[in-house]
C-alpha cells in the first residue's frame, strides 16, 4: 500500500492542471467541487498510505519512494523521491484533511468571487507544494515545496489585487520569506559540502558523525528559515498582513499548514539539532517562547477579529519553537495538529463572521451574533475553549505538554510559556466576547455616522443664521429708505408753505376786482390745500420709519437666536467627543435619539440587512473542525505509556532524541492544575472586564499591544528611510546613467529624424564614459597587484 | 620565376563548419543577387539552416580526429588556429543559435515587409567569426574574429530600416563596440610588449620563463597585467559583463527582436569562448593576478542585472539585464576555471560551457516568443503587453514560463542546474562569498521572472490601452473610462513555433537528465588543463 504514496501529491497536480485548463469553462461551483475532490482524493491516498505504514514493523517505517532519477553535475545524486515515515504522513493527514475541509468551505466562502475557479486553482497547487515540501526525500524537493507554498502564499494573499493593500501584503510576504530562504539554501550548501548528499536517508544517519561547529551553523540557518517561513521574530511582520487575503487562505496556509513548515523542517532534522551546541537549541527556545509573549501581548488590543487570530497564530508558533526547542518533538507535532485544527476552525468561524456580516471585520462591530449565528458561535466556542487550553478539548493536552517539558528544560522558559497561556485564554475570551455576546452593535450608530449627522443639523441651522443676517440687513437697507422718504416729505412740506406765501403776497398786491385776481385766488387755495396734505404724508413716512427701525431690532433678535442655537448645536457636537470607530446604539442614547431621521444612509441600509447564518459548505467543515478540535487530544494522552499513542507512532522519525523528561508525576499533576487554575482565572477575568464591565478595556488595550510594539513602524522607518534612499540611489543611477541615454536619445531622435547627427547628442557618450571608468577600474587593480 | 612563397597548410576537412559560415555567406549575397526571385521566398532562410546543419554535421567527425592524436588538439594554419573539444563544442552552440536566428527571422521578416538575404548573410558571417575567436590561438586572429564578429552584428542590429530605434541602437553598438575594440587592440599590442608574441602557447611559454627565473622585472609586469586588464575590459564589452554592461538595455530595447535573440546567444558565446581560451590557454599563469577581478565583474554583473531588472517595464529590457546577470554567472565558472586545482578548473570550465549550451537554448527560446509576442512593427515589448497571455495563446505562455523558470533557475530545468554547476564550481573553489552573493542574487533576480509569468498569467486577458489611442480603433469603452482592446491574434508560425518547441524540450529534457552530453562537456573542459 506503501506504493501508493506518489498519488498523494499527483491527485492535488492533476487538479491543478486540469483547472488551469478548464477551470473558466467549469465555472462555479464545478471547479470548487473538482478542486475539493482532488484533495479528497489526495487524503484518502493519505490514509492508505498511513494504514500500510502501521502494517509495516517498527523498524521498517521508512520507505522511500523514488520517482526518478535526478542528476545534477558533478559526483552526487539526488532522485526526485518520497519519504514515506511517521513524520511525513502525519503531516499529510493533516494537510489534506484540513486542505479538503477548507476547499468545501471555499465553495461556500468565494461563492460569486469572479475569480472563482482561479482560487482554486492556487489552492490546489498549494496543497502539492506544501505535500511536496513533506515529503521530499531530499532538502532540494523541501525547498521546491518551501518556494512553491511560498509562491501560492503570495498569489493567495494578493488574490483580490485590486486592493493596493493586499498586494502590498503580498509583496511584504515575499520580500521576508527571501530572508529565510536564503537561510535554507546556505544550510543546504552545508550539508551538502559536509554530509556530500542532501537526502534526508543519508543525512538521517550521518548527522551524529557531524562536527559540533557544523552542525550548530546548519541549525542556526535553519532557524533562520524557519523563523522566516514560520512567522518567528523578527521575520513574523508579514504574517498579520498577510490576513489581507480571503479568509479561508489564512486558514489553511497561514494558520494550519505553510508556516509550521519550518517546525516540520526542524524536526526532521532532529538528529542535526542533537548533535549542535546546547546554546543553538536553546536559542531555537527562546526565539519561540519570546514570539510567543510578544505576540500574545499584541492579540491583546487588536479589534480586527482576523488580526486578533493572526497574532495568535504567531504566538501558537512561538510554542511549537518552544517546543521543537527543547527537544519536545511530539509535543510540538502534537501541537501542530491540534492547533491546525482549532486554529483554521476559528479562522474560518470569523470568516463566516464575516461572510455573514458584509464584510465586517471590527468586533466593535459586532456582538450577541450567538442568536444569529448559531452554528458558527458554537463551533468557535469549542475552538476558543480549545484554545484558551481549557480540557478536556484539543488545546490543553497538546499545551501542556508543551509546557511540563519547558518545565523540565528551564523554568524561565515555562513562566514564558505560562503567562502566554494566560494571555491567550484573556484574548480569546475577549473575542468570543466582543463578538457572540453582549448587545448586537452592528445596527448602531458609528462615530462618524453620527458626526454626519450632527453635520446635516449645523448645516440646517447655518441656513438659519444666514437667513436671519440677510433679513437684518434687508431691514437695514427698509430703514434707510425710510429715513429718505422722511427727508423728501419733510421738503415738500416746506416747498408747499413757501408757496402758500408766495400765492398770499401775490393776493396782496393786486385788488380784488382784478382781472387776475380770480387766477391768484384760484392758486392760494390750492396752496392752501397742499400744506396739510404735505403735512399728511410726512406724519405717515415718520411712522414708516419708526415701523422700519422695529423690523430692524426684530431681524437682530433672530439673528442672536439663530446664532445661540448653532453655538449650541456646535458646543454638543464637540461635547460628544467620541472616540474614532466608537458605536452607540441611538436607543441607549436619549440626547442623540433625535437625530435619527438625519442619519446617513450607511445607517439606514445597516438597518435593513441582518447578519445570517452561512450555507451549509461552509458550517460542515466548522462542525468537524469543532469535532476534532473537542477530541484530539486523545492522540496523546499522558494518563498512562500506553495512551502516547503520537508519541509512539512517531519514535521512529525522532531517532530517541526526544527529550527525556525528569519530572515527578506529582509535579505533573501541579503543574496541569496550574495551567487550568490560569487559564480559568484568564477567562474569568475578560468576562468581568468585557462582559460585566468591571473595569475599563483601555486598562488592558495598550498603546503599545495595539501598535504591535511598533516593531513595523520602526521597519517602515528603516526601509522607508535609509532603506528607501539606498534603493532611490539605485534608481536614480539607473535613471540617469541608463535611461537618460536611451531617452535622450531616443527623444532626440525622433526630433531630428533618423540622421546620424541628431544621435550625437552625447548620450552615448555616457555610455562610453562608463566603459572608460570601468576599464581605468579594472587596469588600475591589475597594477594595484605590483605593490603587493 | 617566381619565388617560393612559404604557405602553411590548410587542412580544410578540419574547418569546415568555419568554411561553411563564411564562404555560405559570400556564396548566398551571390546566388540571390543573380537569382532574383529567390531574394523573397524562404531559400534565404533554409539556405542557413542548411550550412549550419552541414557545419554541425562534420563536427563529429572532426571530434573524432581530435580523438586520434594524443595531445587531442590540431594546430592548423601555422598554430594560429586550435581545433580541439572545446572548440567542437563551442562552434555547435554558436551553429545551432544560426539555426534559431535563421527560423525565427523568416517569420519576422516577412510579417515586418522586409526582404532581403542580407540578414542572413550577416547572421552567417557573424557566426563565423564567433566561430574564428572559439578556436584562435592567436590574439590577433581573436581579434580578427571579435571584428567579423561584431561589425556584423552593429549592422544587423540597425536593419530594420523603417525603425528609428534600431539605427539608434545599431549606432550606440557601433560606437561603444569600436570604442572597446580599441581597448581590446591597446590590450594585445602591451601583451606583445611584454611577451615578444601573441601567440597564446608563446605567451605561456614567455609567462612561465618569467615565473621561473624567480624575477619578476617591474615594467614586464605592469605591461602584461595593463594588456590584461584592456583585453578582459574588450571581452567584457562582449559579454555584456558589468561594468562594461552600459550598452545593453539600450541595444537590446531597440535591435530588431530575433537579432537580439543571436546577439544574446551566438554573440555571447563567442565572446565568452575566446576570453576562456585567451585567459586559461594564454594568462593561466596569471590566475591569481586576474581571478579577483573576473570575481569582481561577476559580482557586479549579478547584482546589477538581478537588481536593475526589477524596476523595468519592457521586456525586453528585462531580458537585457537578465543577459547582464547571467554573463556574471558565467564568469564565476570561469574564475573557478582559473583556478590551480586542476580538478576544480575542469569543473568550472565545465560548468561554463554547460551554461553556454543551456543559456543559448533558453535565450534564443525566450526571444523566439518576444519576437511573436512582438507582433507587427515590432513594437509590443511592454509587460503590459504581455497581461493575459494566458488566455491569448496559452501555447506561447506556457512555452515562455518553462523558459522564464528557467532563467531564473527553478529546479527541473536547465537553467537550475547551470547555476548550479558555477555556484558548485565556486564553492569548491572556497569562494564562498562569490557563491553566496550568487545564491542571493539568484533568488532576487527570480522576481523579474516571476512578475512576467504573474502578468502573463495573473492579469486580466483584454489588457486596457489609453482612450486616445482607442479612439482610433473602433473598441468598446468600459464604463470607466478605459477601453478595452480587442483580443488580438497573436500570429503562430510553425516554423517558429516548432522551433520554441525544441528550445523548450531541450531546457527541460536537461533539467531531468543533465548527464546527455556529460562526456562531451568533460573532454572539452578538459582543453585547458596542462
Amino acid at each position: 500500500m506503501l506504493e501508493l504514496a506518489w498519488l498523494i501529491p499527483a491527485a492535488p497536480l492533476a487538479g491543478f492542471a486540469f483547472l488551469v485548463l478548464l477551470g473558466r469553462r467549469l465555472g462555479e461551483p464545478a471547479a470548487g467541487w473538482l478542486a475539493f475532490l482532488a484533495t479528497a482524493t489526495s487524503f484518502v491516498a493519505t490514509a492508505v498510505v498511513f494504514l500500510g505504514l502501521v502494517a509495516e514493523d517498527f523498524e521498517e517505517r521508512f520507505f522511500i519512494q523514488t520517482l526518478f532519477e535526478w542528476v545534477p553535475a558533478g559526483n552526487f545524486t539526488v532522485n526526485a523521491g518520497l519519504l514515506v515515515d511517521p513524520l511525513s504522513i502525519t503531516m499529510c493527514l493533516f494537510i489534506t484533511g484540513v486542505g479538503a475541509l477548507i476547499h468545501l468551505y471555499s465553495i461556500g466562502y468565494m461563492h460569486g468571487d469572479p475569480n472563482f475557479s482561479k482560487f482554486f486553482v492556487y489552492l490546489n497547487l498549494f496543497i502539492f507544494a506544501m505535500l511536496v515540501l513533506v515529503l521530499g526525500d531530499n532538502m532540494l524537493m523541501t525547498f521546491l515545496g518551501w518556494e512553491g507554498v511560498g509562491a501560492c502564499s503570495y498569489f493567495l494573499i494578493s488574490f483580490w489585487f485590486t486592493d493596493s493593500s493586499n498586494a502590498s501584503a503580498g509583496k511584504k510576504a515575499f520580500v521576508t520569506n527571501r530572508i529565510g530562504d536564503f537561510g535554507f539554501m546556505l544550510a543546504m550548501f552545508l550539508v551538502f559540502s559536509t554530509i556530500g548528499s542532501i537526502s534526508y536517508a543519508n543525512i538521517l544517519s550521518s548527522a551524529p558523525g557531524l562536527a559540533t561547529g557544523t552542525a550548530t551553523a546548519i541549525v542556526l540557518l535553519l532557524l533562520l528559515a524557519a523563523a522566516g517561513k514560520s512567522a518567528q521574530l523578527p521575520l513574523y511582520v508579514w504574517l498579520p498582513d498577510a490576513m489581507a487575503g480571503p479568509t479561508p487562505v489564512s486558514a489553511l496556509i497561514h494558520a494550519a499548514t505553510m508556516v509550521t513548515s519550518g517546525v516540520y523542517l526542524l524536526t526532521r532534522m532532529n538528529p542535526v539539532l542533537a548533535v549542535a551546541d546546547g546554546w543553538a537549541t536553546t536559542s531555537i527556545a527562546w526565539v519561540g517562547a519570546l514570539t510567543a509573549l510578544f505576540a500574545a501581548t499584541v492579540a491583546l488590543a487588536q479589534n480586527d477579529i482576523k488580526k486578533v487570530l493572526a497574532y495568535s497564530t504567531v504566538s501558537q508558533l512561538g510554542y511549537l519553537f518552544l517546543a521543537v526547542g527543547v527537544g519536545a518533538y511530539v509535543p510540538a507535532i502534537f501541537h501542530m495538529v491540534t492547533h491546525a485544527f482549532f486554529k483554521a476552525l476559528l479562522f474560518l468561524g470569523s470568516g463566516s463572521v464575516i461572510h455573514g456580516m458584509k464584510n465586517e471585520q471590527d468586533m466593535r462591530r459586532m456582538g450577541g451574533l450567538a442568536k444569529l449565528m448559531p452554528i458558527t458561535a458554537m463551533t468557535f466556542i469549542v475552538g476558543w475553549l480549545a484554545i484558551a487550553g481549557v480540557p478536556p478539548f484539543a488545546g490543553f493536552w497538546s499545551k501542556d505538554e508543551i509546557l511540563l517539558y519547558a518545565w523540565n528544560e528551564n523554568k524561565a522558559l515555562w513562566a514564558v510559556g505560562l503567562v502566554t497561556a494566560l494571555l491567550t485564554a484573556f484574548y480569546m475570551t475577549r473575542q468570543v466576547i466582543l463578538t457572540f455576546f453582549g448587545r448586537t452593535r452592528f445596527f448602531d450608530a458609528t462615530a462618524e455616522e453620527i458626526y454626519g449627522a450632527f453635520d446635516n443639523r449645523l448645516a440646517t441651522a447655518g441656513g438659519g443664521v444666514a437667513s436671519a443676517e440677510d433679513n437684518l440687513v434687508a431691514a437695514h437697507s427698509a430703514v434707510e429708505k425710510a429715513a429718505a422718504d422722511v427727508d423728501k416729505r419733510s421738503q415738500a412740506v416746506q416747498v408747499s408753505a413757501e408757496k402758500l406765501n408766495e400765492a398770499k403776497e401775490a393776493l396782496a398786491k393786486v385788488s380784488a376786482d382784478d382781472e387776475s385776481h380770480a387766477k391768484l385766488q384760484k392758486a392760494l387755495d390750492k396752496a392752501e390745500k397742499s400744506v396739510p396734505k404735505a403735512s399728511e404724508n410726512l406724519a405717515s413716512s415718520q411712522h414708516g420709519l419708526v415701523q422700519a427701525n422695529s423690523g430692524v431690532d426684530e431681524a437682530n433678535t433672530q439673528l442672536a437666536t439663530a446664532k445661540s442655537a448653532f453655538a449650541a448645536l456646535q458646543a454638543k457636537r464637540n461635547s460628544l467627543a467620541l472616540p474614532d470607530e466608537h458605536v452607540t446604539a441611538l436607543s441607549e442614547a436619549p440626547e442623540l435619539g433625535d437625530l435619527l431621521d438625519e442619519m446617513p444612509n450607511s445607517y439606514r441600509e445597516r438597518q435593513e440587512y441582518h447578519p445570517h447564518e452561512s450555507p451549509w459548505t461552509m458550517t460542515v467543515p466548522l462542525v468537524v473542525l469543532a469535532g476534532a478540535s473537542a477530541v484530539a487530544g486523545g492522540l496523546n494522552l499522558p494518563f498512562s505509556k500506553d495512551l502516547h499513542f503520537l508519541g509512539h507512532w512517531l519514535e521512529p522519525s525522532l531517532f530517541a532524541n526526544e527529550a527525556e523528561l525528569l519530572v515527578a508525576t506529582s509535579t505533573k499533576w501541579g503543574l496541569a492544575v496550574v495551567a487550568i487554575v490560569c487559564a480559568l482565572a484568564a477567562i474569568g477575568a475578560a468576562i468581568a472586564v468585557y462582559l460585566r464591565g468591571r473595569a475599563e478595556p483601555q486598562v488592558i488595550e495598550r498603546e503599545p499591544f495595539a501598535r504591535a510594539w511598533y516593531v513595523d513602524e520602526t521597519f517602515a522607518r528603516i526601509a522607508g528611510g535609509p532603506g528607501q534612499k539606498g534603493f532611490d540611489l539605485a534608481a536614480l543611477f539607473d535613471r540617469r546613467v541608463i535611461d537618460g541615454a536611451v531617452d535622450g536619445v531616443a527623444t532626440a531622435a525622433r526630433a531630428l529624424g533618423t540622421s546620424m547627427q541628431s544621435l550625437q547628442t552625447g548620450f552615448v557618450r555616457n555610455s562610453a564614459l562608463g566603459i572608460v571608468v570601468g576599464s581605468a577600474g579594472v587596469v588600475a587593480w591589475f597594477l594595484a597587484r605590483l605593490w603587493q | 620565376m617566381l619565388a617560393q612563397v612559404a604557405t602553411p597548410e590548410v587542412p580544410w576537412s578540419l574547418l569546415w563548419p568555419f568554411l561553411l559560415m563564411a564562404l555560405g555567406a559570400v556564396a548566398l549575397v551571390t546566388i540571390t543577387s543573380l537569382v532574383t526571385e529567390l531574394r523573397t521566398r524562404q531559400f534565404p532562410s533554409l539556405f542557413t539552416i542548411a550550412m549550419a546543419v552541414g557545419g554541425g554535421a562534420s563536427l563529429p567527425y572532426i571530434w573524432g580526429r581530435i580523438g586520434e592524436i594524443p595531445e587531442r588538439r590540431i594546430l592548423v594554419l601555422d598554430g594560429a588556429m586550435s581545433i580541439d573539444y572545446f572548440t567542437i563544442v563551442a562552434a555547435a552552440i554558436i551553429l545551432s543559435a544560426v539555426v534559431f536566428a535563421a527560423i525565427f527571422l523568416d517569420d519576422y521578416l516577412r510579417r515586418e515587409g522586409l526582404d532581403g538575404p542580407e540578414w542572413y548573410v550577416l547572421i552567417m558571417l557573424s557566426a563565423s567569426g564567433g566561430l574564428m575567436m572559439a578556436a584562435a590561438e592567436d590574439l590577433i586572429v581573436t581579434f580578427l574574429g571579435l571584428e567579423i564578429l561584431s561589425i556584423a552584428v552593429y549592422v544587423l542590429a540597425a536593419l530594420h530600416l523603417r525603425r528609428a530605434e534600431s539605427q539608434e541602437a545599431g549606432f550606440k553598438y557601433f560606437v561603444l563596440g569600436a570604442l572597446s575594440s580599441a581597448f581590446f587592440l591597446y590590450g594585445i599590442a602591451l601583451v606583445y610588449g611584454a611577451t615578444g608574441s601573441t601567440r597564446l602557447s608563446e605567451i605561456d611559454a614567455a609567462l612561465f620563463a618569467t615565473n621561473a627565473r624567480g624575477l619578476v622585472p617591474a615594467e614586464d609586469s605592469s605591461m602584461i597585467l595593463a594588456g590584461m586588464a584592456l583585453l578582459l575590459v574588450g571581452f567584457g564589452f562582449k559579454v555584456s559583463a558589468a561594468p562594461f554592461h552600459l550598452w545593453t538595455p539600450d541595444v537590446y530595447q531597440g535591435a530588431p527582436t530575433p537579432v537580439v535573440g543571436f546577439m544574446a546567444s551566438a554573440v555571447k558565446v563567442g565572446g565568452f569562448a575566446g576570453l576562456l581560451r585567451v585567459f586559461l590557454a594564454g594568462f593561466g599563469r596569471l590566475g591569481d593576478d586576474w581571478r579577483p577581478v573576473v570575481g569582481a565583474m561577476a559580482l557586479l554583473s549579478i547584482v546589477i542585472g538581478s537588481f536593475l531588472a526589477i524596476r523595468q517595464d519592457n521586456v525586453k529590457r528585462m531580458l537585457a539585464y537578465s543577459s547582464i546577470s547571467h554573463a556574471g554567472f558565467i564568469l564565476i565558472g570561469l574564475f573557478a576555471a582559473g583556478s590551480r586545482n586542476a580538478e576544480v578548473a575542469q569543473l568550472g570550465t565545465r560548468s561554463v560551457l554547460f551554461y553556454l549550451f543551456a543559456y543559448t537554448v533558453m535565450v534564443v527560446g525566450s526571444f523566439g516568443v518576444v519576437t511573436l509576442v512582438g507582433g507587427r512593427g515590432d513594437g509590443k515589448h511592454d509587460l503590459s503587453d504581455y497581461a493575459g497571455l494566458a488566455q491569448r495563446s496559452p501555447i506561447l505562455a506556457g512555452f515562455f514560463l518553462v523558459l522564464l523558470f528557467a532563467q531564473a533557475g527553478i529546479p527541473f530545468t536547465s537553467g537550475f542546474l547551470a547555476k548550479f554547476g558555477v555556484i558548485q564550481a565556486a564553492v569548491r573553489d572556497e569562494a564562498y562569498v562569490l557563491a553566496g552573493v550568487a545564491m542571493v542574487a539568484a533568488v532576487v533576480g527570480a522576481y523579474l521572472y516571476l512578475r512576467i509569468i504573474k502578468t502573463m498569467f495573473f492579469s486580466d486577458g483584454a489588457h486596457t490601452v489609453p482612450v486616445a489611442a482607442a479612439l482610433d480603433t473602433n473598441v468598446e469603452a468600459t464604463p470607466d473610462g478605459a477601453v478595452i482592446a480587442p483580443d488580438e491574434q497573436i500570429s503562430l508560425p510553425p516554423a517558429a513555433v516548432a522551433a520554441i518547441l525544441v528550445a523548450v524540450a531541450i531546457t527541460l529534457l536537461w533539467g531531468f537528465a543533465p548527464n546527455i552530453g556529460g562526456d562531451i562537456l568533460r573532454d572539452a573542459a578538459a582543453t585547458f588543463l596542462r
